[in-house]
């Protein structure tokens, strides 16, 4: 592969320490170079890319996508939902198993994982803990690791059943992977579409209550420790799209108390309250549903002392006409992968004085590490090239019709962003450039 | 965004909206029927009803029929939304059928914001899910102030319901109802008191507005009311809550001797269906507090002058009546 050139830059790696002014050598899908200014000025590229006044940064990392496919290619494909990651700057994405039929054999992993797919960045997978996401029969972990799990989860359903998630606990632990839980207790969630309080007495709506979050967290928390003592494993936990503070304050406890707890924090859950639905928008349901103020405060402030451990999207297209029904009948999820960074350097940034170093690394190496993911997340010399080139002052409008993605469903259509990208490189080749 | 005229929350209205459509209301029945008849002849007006209802779709057909428009009943048993049509072509294709105004009830909260957004046309909520019934606030409103001693039905203002304290008692958690009077009732000078249990009142209900407070005790809330307003159990919407009948009625059923120990001046309303024996006493939804029956009439009237708001495009209030 040919060498590319990425001169002028402010290169953020948090990685390896730097915030400076530095130029960049990708050769055969590597990173060959980080150098101070004019050292790599005799090296003849066969292209180069201008950062004067950009930041460079590693490629963005998404642990949690839906990308739909097979089964719904009519909400999105692989290939067009890691356009629109690398649109938004991501260079691997983890893509969830509640396709059609779920992701749960080793032939449902060769083929979301195969080169037919048409993925424009670096695909992962994380398969079905149980068969089917059915939470009755665990799957081949062995089997599912061998041909690329980054980890398991039933993701869009809970791991209810004590034993079934201690046995995944278990099972994952062994291969030195996370399970990854979306938080609910679906036995005090029945008919809700939104969070519990006065915002939903007002609408009429039923909502979910943040104990339907903590309650699993702290009952996962439980069975970690469990493990811990009884089989003399380190079993991973990996909260999804956590959303509120008693959540957090459970998960804050646990790594205190030395537990492999880690999780993720979705744009939407720090940028809006349950306030956001206004007029039944749909585009605003999603599960975990938007929460109150105290909730979002608590996922900054998770944000700002390290209990959170990555942002994540969460990316969930649905078609127009998915969304345009009634506020209960309507899927939950949106889209998030062309948004994230806007609204992370917006409200975490700008917003929460978070340093841009920070901010990079709870997208890049922070995800990166969660999954395991070998020389991604990091500029280090020998790791995949992988590159993110943004302007970070650049304040914008995110305008949904503009998407890469096949849907549409966003309650960022029109909102303020803070940081645009400029150019997405994965494995060396330039995938977006703007 | 909502076509004009259309009414899908109390919160669209303003004290000014609410005194026009008293107003018109009340000319529209002192009128003769015959001019009447002509103020929306050859207009159409479609129902689209996705649960049942005895008087409000009653009211809003004869409402409508009174001022000389068509009406057509779609309902969700007969038509193609057993198919799986989606409100949005439900919509279209009332639409497409020359319906100018659609009137929705439906089981879903939010519904009628859907059909405003997807249609265009002028949408009046005549209940939707757990969310409001604007039109059965503002003939209560009407109701309030007809029987209430000293009070202009005439006209709104912010003062109108100035001193008067209503207390709604029972289901509010799964009350429409509730929601649009706690909402509407407060802006024109009333003081709202919700009394009911917790599982059917959870404290989030004080969201609603100012002017709301929870009283646990009915009696207590009983002692300052002006107007006791009941509400059925809605047992379709309970939603696996258990309920203990029994202790239910001890503590909230609306009985003449409750009422007389603690209210025997009180106006009494129930916006029905009611289950007489349950949240309130036969004796009671009969006698001489009662207005249930004013209500019922006063929702034909309501109801005519909002079909006329939607329809007169601008400048309703001067509508020749």
């Amino acid at each position: 592969m040919s060498d590319l050139l990425i001169l002028h830059g402010r290169v953020v790696d948090p990685t390896i320490g730097i915030d400076e002014a530095r130029d960049l050598l990708l050769r055969d899908g590597k990173i060959a170079a980080v150098e101070s200014p004019g050292v790599l000025k005799n090296i003849e590229a066969a292209e180069t890319i201008d950062a004067s006044g950009l930041v460079v940064a590693p490629g963005l990392v998404d642990v949690h996508v839906h990308l739909r496919e097979p089964g719904q290619t009519y909400k999105e494909t692989i290939a067009t939902g890691t356009a629109a990651a690398a649109a938004g700057g991501f260079t691997s994405v983890v893509a969830m198993p509640n396709t059609l039929p779920v992701n749960d054999s080793v032939a449902g992993m060769e083929w979301m994982l195969s080169p037919k797919r048409g993925a424009v960045v670096k695909l992962f997978a994380m398969p079905a803990a149980t068969m089917g996401s059915m939470g009755a029969t665990l799957t081949d972990f062995a089997a599912l690791h061998k041909a690329g799990a980054v980890g398991f989860t039933d993701d869009g359903k809970p791991v209810l059943e004590d034993a079934m998630m201690r046995d995944a606990l278990i099972a994952a632990a062994r291969l030195g992977v996370p399970v990854s839980q979306h938080a609910e207790d679906t036995h005090l969630t029945g008919g809700c579409s939104m969070n519990a309080g006065p915002v939903a007495f007002r609408l009429g709506l039923r909502g979910m209550t943040v104990e339907a979050e903590s309650r699993i967290v702290e009952r996962d928390i439980r069975l970690l420790r469990e493990i811990e003592s009884a089989e003399g494993l380190r079993p991973h936990l990996h909260v999804q799209h956590v959303s509120t503070g008693r959540a957090l304050e459970a998960i804050r406890e646990a790594k205190r108390q030395g537990l492999h707890v880690t999780c993720e924090a979705a744009p939407h859950h720090f940028t809006l309250t349950d306030e956001a639905i206004g007029d039944y928008d749909t585009n605003a349901k999603m599960n975990p549903p938007l929460r109150a103020e105290a909730d979002r405060q608590a996922v900054l402030a998770g944000l700002a002392d390290g209990t959170v451990d990555c942002i994540a999207t969460d990316h969930a297209p649905h078609a127009a006409h998915e969304k345009e029904q009634e506020f209960e009948r309507a899927p939950n999820g949106i889209t998030g992968l062309e948004t994230a960074l806007g609204l992370a350097l917006r409200v975490l940034h700008k917003g929460q004085g978070l340093s841009l170093s920070r901010i990079i690394s709870l997208m890049s190496a922070a995800p990166a590490g969660i999954v395991s993911l070998a020389g991604r997340g990091s500029l280090r010399v020998g790791s995949f090239a992988d590159v993110v080139v943004f302007d970070a002052g650049a304040e914008w409008r995110f305008d949904a019709k503009d998407s890469r993605s096949k849907s549409k469903n966003t309650p960022f259509d029109g909102a303020a962003m803070l940081g645009r990208v400029k150019a997405t490189i994965s494995e060396g080749r330039v995938v977006f450039r703007r | 965004m909502y076509a004009e005229g259309s009414l899908l929350s109390v919160a669209d209205l303003s004290v000014e909206d609410v005194s026009g459509i008293l107003a018109v209301t009340a000319r529209l029945e002192r009128m003769a029927h015959v001019d009447r008849a002509r103020l929306l002849a050859g207009r159409r007006i479609a129902l689209l009803f996705y649960e049942s209802s005895t008087r409000t779709r009653t009211s809003f057909e004869l409402a409508a029929k009174s001022l000389g428009a068509t009406t057509t009943l779609v309902s969700d048993k007969s038509s193609s939304i057993e198919k799986g049509e989606s409100l949005k072509d439900t919509g279209l294709t009332l639409r497409a059928l020359g319906a100018e105004c659609i009137i929705l009830r439906h089981p879903s909260s939010g519904a009628p914001f859907v059909l405003a957004r997807e249609t265009g046309l002028p949408v009046l909520n005549a209940g939707d899910g757990m969310h409001e019934h604007p039109s059965q606030a503002l003939l209560d409103v009407r109701t309030m102030l007809m029987r209430l001693p000293g009070r202009d039905a005439f006209a709104a203002t912010p003062q109108s319901l100035a001193g008067v304290t209503v207390v709604i008692t029972g289901d509010i958690l799964h009350s429409r109802v509730a929601r649009s009077n706690a909402m509407l009732l407060p802006r024109l000078g009333a003081t709202v008191l919700l009394c009911g249990p917790e599982p059917l009142l959870p404290e989030a209900a004080l969201g609603l507005g100012d002017g709301i407070e929870v009283v646990r005790n009915f009696d207590e809330a009983l002692r300052r009311a002006d107007v006791v307003m009941m509400l059925r159990i809605q047992k379709e919407r309970l939603a696996g809550l258990e309920l203990d009948l029994a202790d239910y009625i001890v503590r909230y059923q609306l009985s003449g001797e409750r009422l007389a120990a603690n209210a025997p001046d009180a106006l009494v309303l129930h916006p029905g269906p009611m289950i007489r024996g349950l949240e309130i006493a036969g004796e009671v939804a009969d006698g001489p507090n009662s207005a249930i029956e004013q209500q019922v009439s006063n929702g034909l009237a309501v109801r005519s002058a909002l079909l006329l708001r939607a329809l007169s495009t601008g400048g309703f209030e001067s509508v020749t009546v």
